[in-house]
């Protein structure tokens, strides 16, 4: 079975052409910018993180859940649509035990490669062109668990 | 005379930026996608997407319309464009200041290259062919695609917009991505780089 309410998934009803898309692309361009110069796709500012020995990738994490969370009451207050005109939709992810297993081989996953997935697309286009070879490996690791994930516990 | 202002910009832009003018500009992403077009923002399914559009499987978890997920191939495609515009425009000329800690505790590690945003000794396609340099890079990145696709979500998806939204899956996901990650760097790491 597969969650509907997963994680990036699509809530608009309203098809998009291929320039109403493009709009992802800026959005994209933006943290793309923002991700290398604040060094969040840094391997050492990893490292500092996961040794406690600087606040930077806490401060910036902390920052972003604090003003997505405004960001988001917001919407839900005020009923805020979107330029489609439709109401804005908020799955909600059901706990599972996928949530723990999977959520401790991706933190074994993170301090390796010392990025996360936004991260390991920004440090190719940076100039870190062998992080191609780390997403190709990223693709693998998810055809796997997508291939055996009805024999894995959730 | 306005030019020497937009010079100052550009020197301003080119230093690396307050983690408060990330974290904010990162934050507003979430609300910002909503608006625009109804999408939750994260980034790890993009890696679902890539399989199902490009590799063969009778999987039920890679059987769905990708072409309606396709805005996120746009966002990532971004992510890659953008940060190569700020590497090659805005990029920082003076090495990264990390801590002391952890600069004194990676040379010890067999750690020499502090110059850029990753040491060339492990992400370079020199460094891909250390035993060391492969665990790291394939085995690490295969860990990555795994575990957030088992977890439902990574940093930007759980960590972030799901928090947002409140939901419990995504604050004990968040807590078991950092204990891995804390696990991984101080217990095995310090064997693997020194390998």
């Amino acid at each position: 079975m597969v969650r509907a309410d997963e994680e990036g998934k699509n809530n608009l009803k309203t098809t998009e052409t291929l320039a109403d898309n493009l709009k992802y692309l800026v959005v994209g361009m933006l943290m793309g910018i923002v991700f290398v110069k604040s060094e969040i796709i840094s391997w050492f500012r990893i490292q500092e993180m996961f040794r406690l020995q600087s606040f930077h990738m806490y401060g910036v994490i902390g920052t972003a859940v604090v003003v997505a969370t405004i960001g988001t009451l917001l919407i839900k207050k005020f009923n805020i649509k979107t330029i489609y005109g439709e109401p804005v939709v908020f799955g909600i992810r059901p706990f599972d035990k996928g949530n723990i297993i999977g959520g401790l081989i991706f933190g074994f996953g993170w301090a390796l490669t010392g990025a996360c997935p936004g991260p390991m697309y920004a440090l190719t286009g940076s100039g870190f062109y062998v992080f191609i070879v780390a997403l190709l490996s990223a693709f693998l690791g998810t055809y796997v668990y997508g291939t055996f994930r009805d024999k894995l516990p959730h | 005379m306005r030019l020497p202002k937009l010079k100052i910009m550009l020197e301003l832009l080119k230093q690396p930026w307050h983690w408060s003018i990330a974290g904010l500009l990162i934050g507003l992403t979430v609300p910002l996608l909503y608006v625009i077009g109804n999408k939750p923002f994260g980034i790890s399914s993009s890696f679902r997407h890539m399989c199902a559009a490009c590799l063969p499987s009778s999987a039920s978890y890679f059987k769905y319309d990708w072409k309606n997920e396709k805005w996120n191939l746009f966002l990532i495609a971004g992510v890659v464009l953008g940060a190569a515009f700020a590497a090659n425009v805005l990029g920082n000329t003076e090495p990264i200041k990390i801590a002391d800690t952890t600069r004194a505790q990676l040379s010890q590690l067999n750690i020499t290259d502090f110059k850029g945003l990753d040491p060339t000794d492990i992400f370079s396609f020199s460094g891909l062919l250390t035993l060391r340099g492969f665990i790291m890079i394939v085995v690490g990145g295969f860990l990555v695609g795994f575990g957030t696709r088992y977890a439902g979500g990574c940093t930007s998806g759980h960590s972030i917009t799901g928090i947002s939204n409140f939901q419990v899956s995504s604050i004990v996901a968040t807590i078991c991505f950092m204990i891995g990650g804390f696990i991984m760097t101080n217990l095995l790491l310090p064997f693997i780089l020194k390998l």
